[in-house]
């Protein structure tokens, strides 16, 4: 049911004080203190709901002159003023910073973690995150003295560093009568790695010190993982004991001790245009990363030494999620 | 999708059920047991759908209940406004209410419309032990709300009882201020439902035999009195109620005028005062007639109230609240030395064909030539000479009631001694009539009135004598002296006083004292709590110089909103003072700036554990004292806190940190 738009109070207020609060914040490194001065706060409809219920029951009273009942309607009023300072106390004093980021592949969604850190001595309740114009999807409580870390999701499309835009902090707590929330710009990003290439795409890469040695299987000496299965490679490596596991073919790839390095190279891609050369490599190292291999990486302008670790595999990534032609 | 528009925790649910029921409760002597029927199914039925995810009923279903609803509310009462039918109607829609309540939007209004179930209780009832009941059922519906407002799970009962309490407290204030502050206009705004106010007994507008009998067993009180000077003599305490002169020969009624309301008024001549008055201030309990008793006779009436042509108050409306008023009368006085032939005529009425033995003896009096006042007089020696005894149990009386009572049982209570008297008198030609009212009353030492009760009800007669006008005659004093003096409970046989009610009134010592306080505390709450309207807002805010609306309103915008900003100060000040409060966090703190001055700050997500074991990697030598303070700095901020002070891992986490040093 579509609601009407005067009775949008709510976001049509919220909509002007973020037009206006845009002008006056940069993004900050964080952490945030929520300080008093950035919450806005303003009643919602239930409030707007209980409002009328409390005039109507002051019309009741007058008409009836019934002492008991001005006595609850002027409690209920009284009970009103008193929860807007509540639900305003509810985000006061919080603080609120980046958490550690994991980065992800372009085309998947980026979870950014928010750190809300509550160094007071009252408990929170009920606090939602959300970008501006969402609405939330999960509540949360942190306790006195406590931290709470919130995953706020956003689609990464592209590659590349993607920054978090602004989100809300809010809070209707304790009775739902007022809505307070304030904006928080934190300077965090979340590290878009290129989307992993189809496997089919393109032949692996070339081993060898010194590149271009089209040594595949030359080295059988030791099992060193295994990769994807590529149109050229001979039947016999195939490892058929995984096809009923993976529907997939797989290939045994053999580390040779003389050449064990594996070199990733910008270069042997051809005919391809940026985007798919950097999705190409990235396709590569997984592959690579995942078969326990030694490989390098070498980009127009940078070259990372052969490695194998979480770190190493890290850094290449990023090395493509950066990369400007 | 909006939190709003989602489904709450079965749990949530469950709590608002519960509310509902809990409200709807004090409700039941209100309500038809169909209704409650009604309601106790839905409330199950809903609480099932909860628990099993049912899904709502289709909105033509709800729709014919709705109907079904209002029909039936017609039915049984008459109608659907009203204050017995309306509430039952909101109840009932309340009810149906649930079987759409699905949102947690849903769940909020509904919440909402039981603190209007919960103010439609005030209506029926103002007593004192209500204000436990307002308390208790706000700070319910409250903590029902504050359930609401954490919607994913159900929070624990423990915050939201306490959490509400707490907002109940800091709004109680406000609520003060704003009740006296408040402009209060005299209302009603639109009128009230006939069926408004509570139901009490009392005096009627009628009296047969063994009315009044049947009304003084009841303890109830009828109203408190607070005289301005010295309390007249209980002989001369006569309340003056209702005034009958028509009578059938069993029933004595209030003439065709009272009945139409066509009534004249006593005009200013016809009352002479001889001496001065006494001024008195009267809190009537709701009665549902428009007399106001006052003490005979009364010359200066509330203004909305008036002095009837038989020279009792009438109000424009008839009581239904607890009403508060103040008059003056005075004790002597001579009244209609004139009669209009009218009038006459009216009193001297009889029906025709009963009583005749009644009739040949007043007949006979006259007959000797007697007058008047000799006849009355010859009557009143009557009732003393002969063995009439004044009883709670008189026999029944036949069709000639007059004479059986005269002549055969002369067993009666004042209502047989009042209509007997005022028979022989109109049968000797002397107009009479019977005002019945209260007489007497108990004093409170404590707050200083009297309070009279529906045991204190009374009647006695008028008779009007040429040159004296009406003279109030009372028989019962001819027979039983001591009702008039002592009460009612020292005119009775012994046995029949301690077999009622009134037994009670008799006692002495720490029951009646007791008694007595709770009277007074009753008493005053009225007087300052529920009588606080236009009136007494006036004279109390006129004594701090607050005059009008305007300033009242002024008066109310400061007061509140200092009480808010103070209230807004402190909140943020307890916030901040938290810190300073905490010593496991600021030692904890002083560790991590220790560690910061060697270049290891903590990162603002590393947990206490992660921290600990960077710094070991680091600083691998002091090792094992890092990882012992952050385990302690765990144990004391993530343990049982409440249960385990842990006052000794306090101590050591203290020099732990205060000794160590990084460098």
């Amino acid at each position: 049911m579509e609601t009407p738009r005067w009775w949008q109070f709510r976001r049509r207020a919220e909509l002007r004080i973020y037009k206006w609060s845009t002008r006056r914040r940069p993004r900050e490194a964080g952490p945030v203190l929520i300080h008093r001065r950035r919450i806005y706060i303003v009643p919602t409809r239930m409030g707007f709901i209980f409002g009328f219920l409390v005039f109507v029951m002051l019309m009741g009273s007058m008409n009836y002159m019934n002492s008991l009942a001005f006595v609850l309607t002027f409690l209920l009023t009284g009970l009103g003023l008193v929860t807007m300072h509540h639900t305003h106390r509810n985000l006061l004093n919080l603080r609120i910073a980046a958490g550690p980021q994991e980065p992800v592949f372009a085309g998947q969604t980026a979870s950014f973690r928010v750190l809300i850190d509550n160094a007071s001595n009252q408990d929170r309740y009920s606090l939602a995150l959300h970008w501006y114009g969402d609405d939330p999807i999960t509540y949360h409580d942190v306790a006195a003295g406590q931290k709470t870390l919130v995953e706020l999701n956003l689609p990464a499309p592209q590659r590349g560093r993607l920054p978090a835009p602004r989100f809300t902090v809010h809070t209707t707590f304790p009775l739902g009568l007022f809505y307070a929330w304030c904006y928080v710009e934190l300077d965090m990003h979340c590290l878009v790695y290129p989307a992993p290439a189809d496997n089919r795409l393109q032949a692996p890469p070339s081993r060898g010190k010194h590149g271009g040695r089209h040594s595949q299987h030359s080295g059988r000496e030791d099992f060193a993982g295994l990769r994807d299965y590529q149109r050229n490679d001979p039947p016999r490596l195939i490892h058929w004991k995984a096809y009923p596991r993976n529907r997939q073919l797989v290939v045994k790839q053999f580390a040779d001790p003389q050449s064990d390095t594996l070199w990733l190279d910008w270069a042997t891609l051809t005919g391809l245009d940026t985007e798919a050369r950097l999705s190409q490599l990235c396709r590569w190292i997984l592959d690579a990363h995942r078969g326990g291999l030694q490989y390098g990486l070498r980009l127009p302008d940078v070259e990372l030494p052969p490695a194998s670790d979480e770190n190493h595999r890290h850094r290449c990534l990023e090395q493509l999620a950066l990369f400007e032609a | 999708m909006n939190m709003l528009q989602r489904r709450p925790a079965p749990a949530i649910t469950l709590q608002l059920l519960a509310c509902l029921v809990m409200v709807v409760l004090p409700h039941t002597p209100h309500l038809h047991p169909w209704i409650w029927f009604c309601f106790g199914a839905l409330t199950c039925w809903r609480a099932m759908a909860a628990l099993r995810h049912w899904s709502m009923p289709a909105r033509w279903l709800r729709l014919l209940l709705a109907l079904l609803v209002f029909v039936g509310v017609y039915v049984t009462y008459g109608r659907i406004n009203g204050q017995q039918g309306g509430i039952a109607l909101l109840v009932a829609l309340l009810a149906i209410k649930l079987t759409e309540t699905d949102t947690l939007r849903d769940h909020i209004v509904a919440a909402l419309l039981a603190y209007f179930v919960l103010i439609s209780q005030f209506l029926f009832s103002q007593e004192l032990i209500m204000v436990l009941w307002l308390a208790a059922g706000a700070w319910l519906v409250t903590a029902t709300l504050l359930s609401l407002s954490h919607p994913q799970s159900a929070l624990p009962y423990k915050v939201s009882i306490r959490h509400s309490a707490m907002l109940l407290l800091q709004a109680a204030p406000l609520m003060l201020v704003f009740f006296i502050l408040f402009p209060r206009i005299p209302g009603p705004l639109w009128g009230l439902p006939s069926d408004s106010g509570a139901a009490r007994s009392g005096l009627t507008d009628s009296m047969s035999p063994g009315d009044i009998g049947h009304l003084v067993t009841t303890d109830e009180i009828a109203f408190r009195v607070t005289y301005a000077g010295n309390a007249p003599p209980p002989d001369r305490s006569y309340w003056r109620g209702p005034v009958f002169e028509s009578f059938d020969g069993r029933t004595w009624r209030q003439s065709a005028d009272y009945v139409t309301g066509n009534v004249a008024g006593l005009s200013s001549r016809a009352l002479e005062p001889m001496g001065t008055g006494v001024e008195y201030e009267v809190t009537l309990e709701p009665n549902r007639q428009k007399w106001l008793f006052t003490l005979d006779m009364p010359v200066q009436v509330p203004a909305d109230a008036r002095i009837s042509r038989a020279g009792f108050v009438l109000a424009k409306k008839e009581v239904t609240e607890r009403r508060l008023y103040a008059a003056s009368s005075v004790l002597n006085y001579r009244l209609q030395s004139a009669l209009p032939e009218s009038e006459r005529q009216r009193n001297l009425q009889l029906p025709a064909q009963r009583n005749p033995r009644t009739r040949n003896q007043a007949q006979a009096w006259r007959s000797q030539g007697l007058t008047d006042q000799q006849i009355v007089n010859k009557a009143l020696q009557r009732f003393r000479q002969e063995p009439f005894t004044y009883t709670l149990q008189p026999p029944t009386l036949g069709i000639d009631s007059i004479d059986e009572f005269l002549f055969d049982t002369q067993r009666g209570f004042c209502e047989h001694f009042a209509s007997s008297f005022a028979y022989q008198m109109r049968a000797a030609g002397i107009p009479a009539r019977i005002v019945t009212g209260y007489q007497g009353g108990e004093f409170n030492e404590l707050g200083g009135y009297y309070i009279l009760r529906q045991s204190d009800a009374h009647a006695w007669t008028e008779v009007w004598l040429q040159g004296q006008g009406w003279l109030r005659i009372d028989p019962t004093a001819a027979v039983a002296p001591d009702r008039i003096e002592l009460g009612l409970s020292a005119a009775l046989p012994l046995g029949e006083s301690m077999a009622t009610a009134l037994a009670r009134r008799t006692q002495e010592g720490l029951w009646r004292s007791l008694r007595l306080r709770w009277d007074w505390v009753n008493n005053s709450w009225y007087r300052w709590v529920l009588a606080y309207g236009p009136e007494l807002q006036e004279e109390i805010l006129g004594r701090f110089g607050i005059r009008g609306w305007g300033n009242m309103i002024l008066a109310l915008t400061i007061m509140g909103s200092a009480f808010l900003g103070a209230l807004g100060l402190v909140l943020i000040w307890r916030l901040q003072r938290s810190r300073v409060n905490d010593p496991v966090q600021n030692l904890w703190l002083l560790f991590c700036r220790k560690m910061q001055r060697q270049g290891l700050a903590r990162a603002p997500h590393e947990g206490p554990l992660d921290y600990a074991e960077r710094l070991s990697a680091h600083l691998p030598a002091k090792a094992r004292t890092i990882r012992r303070i952050a385990r302690l700095y765990i144990r004391l901020r993530y343990g049982h806190a409440t249960t385990d002070p842990d006052e000794r891992a306090l101590r050591e986490f203290r020099q732990a940190v205060r000794a160590f040093s990084a460098g």
